[in-house]
């Protein structure tokens, strides 16, 4: 990245977002402080990040809701802030708070959108349908969005964004405040959306979805991409999982360690953490090996790494760091163990 | 597509939205008409005996009802106005309106649909004023050109309050700001000649009353329908309601071209 200035006629072909230098203040407090990337056209890129790092203030100037201080933009071939009309035609925006109408109902949402979009009234009827159905809403068409539970919402949500065919989608956010089964639901749509050759830009605060979806991940910390690496690579650069032995006496622990020769024992809590790297196989091969020893059996989770292992390894210290901004490490459902924090040297 | 027709296709589209909205939501229509129809019972029930004979010469002869009916049609027009700056203000903070700013859109078209959502609810509001004031006693004079002047001279002034008290929906950061500054231009008429002649009150409340807009706009109303002398007023009134518009007009839309 050691271009600063872009040159629409050979970036803007390959990348459907690029960015160099953006930069953005409210005030005195700085929240981009010069970021780069690159999104090349029908790929995922997920911007991750804490509350207050910068991800949707970067997502509101990209979509032509904010002007930027400095810095170049370029989104489908367009500078958002001069050509702000060419922009919003090639992108759709599904924000994080829910923008549909809840005094409409569902089709009435999606037919709205037809017609801002132009499609014409029949075309707009088979469209609201169509779109109904994918996202299973077929049931609730009828009735007011104001009555819809949040999954249903959202997707409703992201239903409207696609009414219009976008090429690039930005989704801020798309599944915090989901429970575990719609969330799941928004990765499937996201994923098929992909296959239609869609350029997806998604910000979120879960590791494992930005695993899950991304093709490459930024890492915003306090305004600035502290990473931007594939998923495998960024994996590299943080801590593996790790497995927590619970025991009932330090015996028991002593001949555990002793026996798996690896991990570190906490004698006062009676832990021993041995590390995982995520696979069944090993994790059966550990329990075949502790069930040798004739020990009370051990209570076992698992620990994956979230976004805390991230910025402790890339940055030195938990994202917690920004004022106010009511970070909370927990709540991520795929997981089977949250994260517990003592353990981690902060 | 012509820019032009674009824009009355997008305004069409979100004045479609509007309708729905105050079919699925009326209250704060009802409750705009409300207060008109209150003030109306009022003042032609309680006080209109006191009134009349009190006032005496000023009303030279008119009957009381015949005589406050225009001034209540210039409140309604207010209190719609009203419930315009909280349906606004409402709207403004939901999540739909940021999605329409990332729409290739005609950029006015939110506004002008609200605009004539509650042009159009402001009118029926009027017919249905109008019809109470008639089963109270109401006997205006007006032939048919004075009744549609008279709609003309209400529509006018409807428009101005709407562009006006849309620019407050918008200023305001709650919906309970944007009704309170909402309710002075709903208040205004009290100090003009809807309730009692402006000659008959006193000192600065006279002056006051004698300048503000309200005043020849409830007097040509007036003259429209019961036949009472308009003289200026009406060239006034037409000013008033031209200079309010274009000023909420362009209060409005640099508000929501600012906001976002």
């Amino acid at each position: 990245m050691q271009n600063l200035t872009l040159d629409p006629a050979s970036t803007a072909t390959r990348s459907a977002v690029a960015v160099r230098g953006l930069r953005k203040s409210f005030g005195k407090q700085v929240v981009l402080d010069g970021i780069d990337l690159d999104v090349p056209e029908g790929t995922v890129f997920a911007l991750l990040g804490p509350n207050g790092s910068g991800k949707t203030t970067t997502v509101r100037i990209l979509s032509t809701l904010l002007a930027a201080d400095g810095g170049t933009a370029w989104v489908a071939g367009h500078d958002p802030a001069t050509e702000p009309g060419l922009v919003r035609a090639a992108i759709g925006v599904t924000g994080q708070f829910s923008a549909v109408d809840e005094l409409l109902t569902g089709q009435e949402n999606l037919i709205l959108m037809a017609d801002l979009n132009h499609l014409g009234r029949a075309e707009g009827r088979r469209r609201a349908a169509e779109l109904l159905q994918r996202f299973e809403l077929t049931g609730a068409a009828g009735k007011m969005a104001a009555t819809y539970s949040g999954g249903m919402r959202r997707r409703l949500d992201l239903a409207m964004t696609l009414v219009g065919d976008p090429r690039i989608i930005f989704l801020d956010e798309p599944t915090t405040g989901l429970d575990p089964r719609s969330r799941r639901t928004m990765w499937e749509i996201i994923r098929e959306l992909v296959a239609r050759g869609v350029t997806i830009f998604l910000t979120t605060q879960y590791l494992d979805e930005a695993d899950e979806l991304a093709d490459r991940i930024g890492v915003l910390h306090h305004g600035q991409m502290v990473a931007d690496a594939a998923p495998a690579e960024l994996k590299r650069q943080i801590p593996g999982g790790r497995i927590d032995l619970h025991f009932s006496d330090a015996a028991a622990l002593d001949s555990a360690a002793r026996l798996l020769g690896e991990g570190s024992a906490d004698q006062a809590g009676l832990v021993l953490q041995v590390p995982y790297d995520g696979r069944a196989r090993s994790l059966k091969d550990l329990l075949d090996r502790l069930d040798t020893l004739a020990i009370p059996e051990p209570a076992v989770s698992v620990h994956t790494p979230d976004l805390d292992d991230v910025f402790f390894a890339l940055t030195g210290h938990a994202p917690t760091g920004q004022p106010g901004t009511g970070y909370a490490p927990a709540g991520q459902p795929s997981t089977g163990h949250p994260s517990t924090g003592q353990d981690d040297p902060r | 597509m012509t820019t032009l027709s674009l824009a009355a296709r997008d305004s069409a589209t979100m004045l479609r939205r509007d309708v729905r909205h105050s079919l699925r939501y009326p209250m704060m229509t009802v409750s705009g008409i409300t207060v008109p129809v209150v003030l109306l019972l009022l003042f032609v029930g309680v006080f209109g005996h006191a009134l009349s004979a009190g006032l005496g010469t000023p009303l030279a002869g008119v009957s009381y009802v015949n005589f406050l009916a225009p001034g209540i049609l210039v409140m309604t027009a207010g209190f719609a106005a009203e419930a315009t700056a909280v349906n606004v203000c409402t709207d403004m903070h939901t999540g739909i309106i940021p999605r329409f700013r990332t729409m290739a859109i005609s950029r006015g078209s939110v506004l002008t649909g609200q605009v004539t959502g509650s042009l159009i609810r402001t009118m029926i509001s009027g017919v249905l004023v109008v019809a109470v004031a008639l089963l109270l006693g109401f006997r205006p004079s007006a032939g048919p050109v004075a009744w549609i002047a008279a709609a003309g001279m209400f529509a006018l002034l409807t428009l101005a309050l709407t562009w006006l008290t849309v620019s407050f929906g918008l200023m305001a950061k709650t919906p309970a700001g944007a009704n309170s500054l909402a309710l002075i231009p709903a208040f205004l008429p009290f100090l003009s000649s809807a309730f009692i002649p402006a000659g008959s009150m006193s000192g600065g409340v006279r002056w006051f009353a004698e300048h503000e807009p309200f005043t020849p706009i409830t007097d040509t109303l007036r003259g429209l329908l019961t036949g009472t002398p308009i003289g200026g007023n009406a060239a006034l009134a037409i000013a008033w309601c031209a200079g309010i518009t274009l000023g909420g007009y362009f209060w409005a839309r640099a508000l929501y071209n600012r906001g976002g």
